[in-house]
Parts: C-alpha cells; sequence; structure tokens
C-alpha cells in the first residue's frame, strides 16, 4: 500500500492532483455536460495521450520527437481498419462491384483485400496490433538512431521527416489507406452500435480509465531508478555513458513506452470520434501535441492533461467566431511557453498556486496556525 | 520504361533533369540560408519556409506595384524585386533575432517549437493581408517562353534564370563566408563562442546579421521560386521539411554538402516523379534520406572540427 502510494501516486502532492484531475474528469464533465460536449472533451482526452507520452520522452527524457502523430495515427488506423472492415461486409457492400471490401478500395478498383488489412478481420489481432506495431516501429526508429548516438535536433527533423512520409503515403494511396478522407462510416465494434448515446458514454469512461491508468504507470516508472537514470541521461549524457550505462537502452525503452501510449490515445479516438484521416498524422498535429505537453508542463504528467483541455477548449471557442484570431494567438502562445513559462501550467502553479492553497488553509483554519506558517516562512529565508 | 526509345529516354532525362534543377534551385537557395541559421547558429528555424513567403510576396507586391503605376518599367522590376525581397525578408528576420531568437540560444530544441509559433502568425498575417487563394506576379517577357536545343528537349527560360541567380547567390555566401573577415567572425564565433567574444569580437552583432542573411537568403529563394510556382499562405511549410532534409543530409556545417545534398535530392525526386506518381517518388526519396541518415548520422559532408 505505502509502495503504490509512494511510487505510482507521487505522496501527498501528487496524489492530490491525481485526485481533483481525477474527479474534474470522472465526475464533474459527465454530470454537467451533455453528452455532445462530453464526446468533445473524450476526444481531447485522446490528444492527451501522446501530450502525457511527450512529458516522459521530451520532458523527463530530453528527447523530442515531433512524430508522435504516426503513433497516435497507427493506433488510430489500426483501429478503424477493424471497424472498417465490420461495416463493410457483403450484405452492407452488396452494390459495389466486389462485395465485401472496404468502399474507397471499391472506388479505386481494387478486386481483393489487400494482405495487410487480414489480420484486422479479428479484434484480437487489431488490439494486438495497436499495442505492438507502434512500439515495434519506434523500437527500429529508436535503435537506428540511439545507437548511433543520434539525438536532439536530429532526432526532432528525422521524426519530423517520418511524419510527412507516412502522411504522403496514406494520401497516395488512396485504394490501400482511404486516402486524404481517411477511413469513414465507422459504425458497429462487434456488432454493437458506437454512435448511440450509451456507447459514447462508455467510451468516454473507458477512456478516461486509460487515461489515468497510463498517468500511474508513468509516474510509477518516473519514480523508479529508471526515471532518475532517464533524468540523469537528459541533463549529462556523458556522465552517465561513463558510469558504465547503455543510454542507448534506456532512451529505446522510453521512446517505444510513449509510442504505445500514443496508440492508444489513437484507438480510443477512433472509437469515439467514428473516423481517423492523415490530418492527425502529420507535421501539425505532431507538432500541437508538443505544444499541448509545454503549455501543461513539461515535467507534468498531470499538467499535460490540462494543457491539452485548456487548448482544445480554446481552439474550439475561437476557431468558431473568430478563426483568423486563432491562429495569432496560438502562435503567439508558442513563443510565449517556451519564452516566459518554459514550465507551463505546473510551472506557474508551484510558483505561485502557494499563494492559493495559503489562503484556502488560513480560511479553514484558526488562528493559532499561523504563527507556525511563519516561523517556517522564516525557517525557509534562513536556510 | 520499356516503352520508350533510347533517344525519347534522353530527352525525358533532359527535360526532367532540367525540372529537377529548377527545384534544385529553390531548394538550394532555400537551404543556404537554413545551413547558415542552422549549421553555422544551431538554430532550427521553423519560419524559415515563412520568410520564403515574404520574399515571394514581396515580389507579388512589387509587380502589382509597377503595373499599376510604372508599366513601362515592367521589363526590369524582377531584378529590383528580389534585392528588395532579400532586404524585405532580412530585416524581418533582424527583427526576429532580437525579438526571439537570442533569448533561445542555449535552448535548441526550444528554438524549434518558438520560431514554429512564429511561423504561425506569419502565415495568419499573409492570409489577412494578401488573402487565401494563391497569388502570382505577372513575369516579364524575357523570363517567359523556353529554349530547344533538339526538337524533342525544351527547356524553359525561367528555370535557367533561376539557374544563374542560384549560382550567383552561393558564389556570395562563399565568399561572404570564407573570404571575408566578416565570415571569419561568424566561422569564429560558431567554433568557440567565448574565445571569440574574449578577441574581441562581438559575438551578438555577428550572431544578429548572420540570422539577417540566412534569412535574406530566404528572401531570394522566394523571389526566384514565383518565376516557377503560385504563392499561398502555407507555400513556405510545403518546402520546409525538405529544406531541413537537405542541410542534414548534406552535413549540417558544409556549404559544399548543401549544394550536392541539394542536387541529388532534386534530381532523385524529379526523375522518379516522370514514371511513377508525384507523391510516391517524394515517398521513395524522402525514405532513401531516411535509411542514409540512420547509417550516416552525420550526412555526406561531415566537418572535421571536434565540438
Amino acid at each position: 500500500m505505502n509502495f503504490v502510494y509512494e511510487k505510482m501516486m507521487g505522496g501527498k502532492k501528487g496524489l492530490t492532483g491525481f485526485l481533483i484531475l481525477a474527479t474534474l474528469i470522472l465526475v464533474i464533465f459527465p454530470l454537467f455536460l451533455d453528452i455532445f460536449r462530453l464526446n468533445l472533451v473524450g476526444k481531447y482526452l485522446t490528444y492527451a495521450f501522446p501530450a502525457v507520452s511527450l512529458v516522459l520522452l521530451w520532458g523527463y527524457g530530453g528527447i523530442l520527437s515531433l512524430g508522435q502523430g504516426v503513433f497516435f495515427g497507427l493506433g488510430g488506423y489500426g483501429m478503424a481498419m477493424f471497424l472498417k472492415l465490420e461495416a463493410s461486409s457483403v450484405e452492407n457492400t452488396k452494390i459495389q462491384s466486389t462485395p465485401g471490401i472496404p468502399d474507397f478500395m471499391d472506388w479505386n478498383q481494387l478486386t481483393s483485400l489487400p494482405w495487410f488489412w487480414e489480420p484486422f478481420n479479428s479484434l484480437t489481432l487489431t488490439i494486438l496490433a495497436i499495442l505492438i506495431l507502434p512500439a515495434a516501429f519506434a523500437y527500429i526508429i529508436g535503435a537506428a538512431m540511439f545507437k548511433r548516438r543520434v539525438g536532439g535536433v536530429y532526432f526532432a527533423i528525422i521524426t519530423q521527416v517520418i511524419a510527412v512520409i507516412l502522411t504522403i503515403l496514406i494520401v497516395g494511396q488512396q485504394g490501400y489507406t482511404g486516402g486524404i478522407n481517411g477511413i469513414t462510416d465507422l459504425r458497429t465494434l462487434n456488432g454493437w452500435d458506437i454512435t448511440t448515446d450509451s456507447a459514447k458514454y462508455i467510451f468516454y469512461f473507458i477512456n478516461v480509465a486509460l487515461l489515468l491508468g497510463v498517468i500511474l504507470l508513468s509516474r510509477l516508472i518516473l519514480t523508479s531508478k529508471f526515471g532518475s537514470l532517464l533524468l540523469a541521461i537528459r541533463d549529462k549524457e556523458d556522465r552517465v555513458r561513463f558510469s558504465g550505462y547503455d543510454v542507448s537502452n534506456f532512451k529505446i525503452f522510453i521512446f517505444c513506452f510513449s509510442a504505445l501510449i500514443s496508440s492508444i490515445g489513437g484507438a480510443m479516438f477512433t472509437l469515439q470520434v467514428g473516423f481517423m484521416s492523415p490530418s492527425f498524422v502529420g507535421i501539425v498535429p505532431s507538432i500541437e501535441m508538443v505544444i499541448f505537453a509545454a503549455v501543461g508542463g513539461r515535467m507534468s504528467l498531470i499538467g499535460a492533461v490540462y494543457g491539452t483541455l485548456l487548448i482544445n477548449f480554446g481552439k474550439t471557442a475561437f476557431s468558431e467566431s473568430f478563426p483568423e484570431l486563432w491562429l495569432f494567438l496560438m502562435g503567439g502562445l508558442f513563443i510565449s511557453v517556451v519564452m516566459f513559462f518554459p514550465n507551463g501550467l505546473a510551472g506557474l502553479w508551484d510558483d505561485y498556486g502557494h499563494y492559493i492553497t495559503d489562503r484556502f488553509s488560513k480560511s479553514k483554519k484558526t488562528k493559532e496556525d499561523s504563527p507556525e506558517i511563519v516561523e517556517k516562512k522564516s525557517d525557509e529565508s534562513a536556510a | 520504361m520499356g516503352d520508350y526509345t533510347s533517344s525519347e529516354l534522353v530527352s525525358i532525362f533532359a527535360m526532367q533533369g532540367f525540372a529537377g534543377i529548377s527545384l534544385f534551385s529553390v531548394l538550394l537557395l532555400m537551404a543556404l540560408g537554413l545551413a547558415i541559421i542552422f549549421g553555422q547558429m544551431g538554430v532550427i528555424n521553423m519560419a524559415h519556409g515563412e520568410f520564403m513567403a515574404v520574399g515571394a510576396y514581396t515580389t507579388y507586391f512589387m509587380s502589382s506595384l509597377t503595373e499599376t503605376y510604372f508599366p513601362s518599367f515592367m521589363p526590369y522590376y524582377f531584378i529590383f524585386a528580389i534585392v528588395v525581397a532579400f532586404f524585405v525578408a532580412g530585416i524581418l528576420g533582424y527583427l526576429a533575432e532580437f525579438v526571439l531568437i537570442r533569448h533561445l540560444y542555449k535552448r535548441p530544441l526550444d528554438t524549434l517549437l518558438a520560431t514554429w509559433g512564429l511561423s504561425l502568425i506569419m502565415q495568419q498575417s499573409f492570409r489577412t493581408l494578401f488573402g487565401a487563394r494563391e497569388v502570382s506576379p505577372t513575369l516579364p517577357d524575357w523570363l517567359l517562353g523556353s529554349y530547344q536545343p533538339t526538337e524533342t528537349i525544351d527547356i524553359p527560360l525561367n528555370g535557367m534564370f533561376v539557374l544563374a541567380l542560384t549560382a550567383v547567390v552561393t558564389l556570395g555566401v562563399f565568399y561572404l563566408l570564407y573570404k571575408s573577415s566578416w565570415g571569419l567572425r561568424v566561422r569564429a564565433t560558431t567554433q568557440n563562442r567565448v574565445m571569440s567574444g574574449a578577441v574581441g569580437i562581438n559575438t551578438k552583432k555577428v550572431d544578429r546579421y548572420t540570422f539577417a542573411l540566412g534569412c535574406g537568403i530566404a528572401g531570394i529563394a522566394g523571389a526566384a521560386f514565383t518565376t516557377i510556382a503560385s504563392t499561398g499562405p502555407t507555400t513556405g511549410t510545403l518546402y520546409i521539411v525538405d529544406t531541413f532534409m537537405v542541410v542534414v543530409f548534406g552535413g549540417a556545417a558544409s556549404l559544399i554538402g548543401t549544394i550536392v545534398s541539394a542536387f541529388s535530392i532534386a534530381q532523385a525526386q524529379s526523375i522518379l516523379e516522370f514514371f511513377i506518381s508525384g507523391s510516391m517518388a517524394k515517398v521513395y526519396t524522402l525514405f532513401a534520406l531516411v535509411l542514409i541518415l540512420m547509417f550516416k548520422p552525420e550526412g555526406l559532408f561531415a566537418s572535421k572540427v571536434r565540438r
């Protein structure tokens, strides 16, 4: 029990933050938002998966990946392919010249299902693919780059190029991937209609549970010895290497783990939104994921969730009424976060949050407590 | 390839090769600026494509201005437009360095995010100022038409002009970096900032002018770009990844490497484009680059300097 408290929750401070977040997304949002808005929040929360993965990878590991959209997309496409195959049963696609294959394949004169679609007929294989493929892909990229000590800026650029390649490939190979429109018209999961309100509620709660689970697991990783090593690698890679550690293996592991998390987010995205398209794979979404993490605080797992929610609420609100202003605002946000608040919302809270909590605790406590606080403050200034 | 006779194949290679040379020119002009900024200063300038767009829009603006007020000046405006594009983009780059970049030299990954923010702001400014539609300037007559050495080979004049322009700019950059005293100061600052400061080089000033020069060259690239394609608010983003690949593939601090890699990337892409679809040509080219970089991460021409 103590282990869980200290390692997974991160002690008292971590537990409070975690509980506040859990209450907000598990209780308050479902109580006060209608299903349309809740579904929207659910969609935003799927972006929080890659944002959390970037906290691990970039905040703690110092590895900036501009290709998290690739893994998000792989997960999303995996799930979409399964749902699409189910939607394209022979009865549903009688009017096509080749019944039983997805409609976009028929439009592109394909007459049989391509081999790499076959495994996605089975839900088990699909889930395995969502969990394994992106991590395996990340392993290949990571092993090739980190073993050769490519890092920092070069890693960022190469991951970005991989995002570009995948996007062009998806858009260009319309017959195999659905092209620029993506994979649409997804209705049922094993015969269960996913467009109903009850299905949306269920997916929202599964999504939240997965997200909170990912946060706890990530915290466990960060509070372990591995987490300390990760920080050490970020700050002085050479010293860690000279101490006898194989630095690249640690980097590869955290990169694979981040790919896995992003992929889960992508799969949940497809389930809640009902389609997947290349516009969630390329450079722009990948960089947006970085900014979610940066705004939330690149060193804070929980902050990343708040950052994601805040920016997406802002984006929805502004881009509906002032689409022109939004890009200016977004650009300004990028610049100001980097220049003035490098630790994001979490950093602001750490710096100024105690003014709020102090007032909060003072109003509750009696006057006897206040000398203690003063004493503590003077202790600090003496130290 | 079986359907073509050998003489047709020669013509295809010549013409696609020349189309590749136009692409090569624009890529090289973009990459020269980026090689200076990224290779010499270590700043990842994601807004570099937007500085190119600034050059292109400046050219468009000059063209409409000349067309309305000095129609007789039309044949010559383009030369002036190139110079103006250089200065407009350069001055904007100078300001960006002063306001933004100079605070971030110690955090290279953060320059990436900040300049991405800058690029968003610039894109929206283009959209507000010039509209979302793509624009292209009216080119002077001497840039239109083509040169036909044989009956099947047809080489457009604008491509040749851009090539000549690229050659001039490249030589100019070489002279500036390797022969002038300013270039000596730039290279000294790159290699050892503290020591350069100690021997009396104003490193902050060097940084600012280096960044401005890089952006100015992107402006020239924009002016050249208008001769081969039209300009929209998101034109810059289309080229930024390719440009980074050129610089990284060539070896960040090597100008020769930049030229060689711009040439090979542009040629590979445009010759492949004739035989397979354009998007797949790009996929193969980029994929090959990533593979090569995995085996040779320091690029084609690595600098021998120990860092």
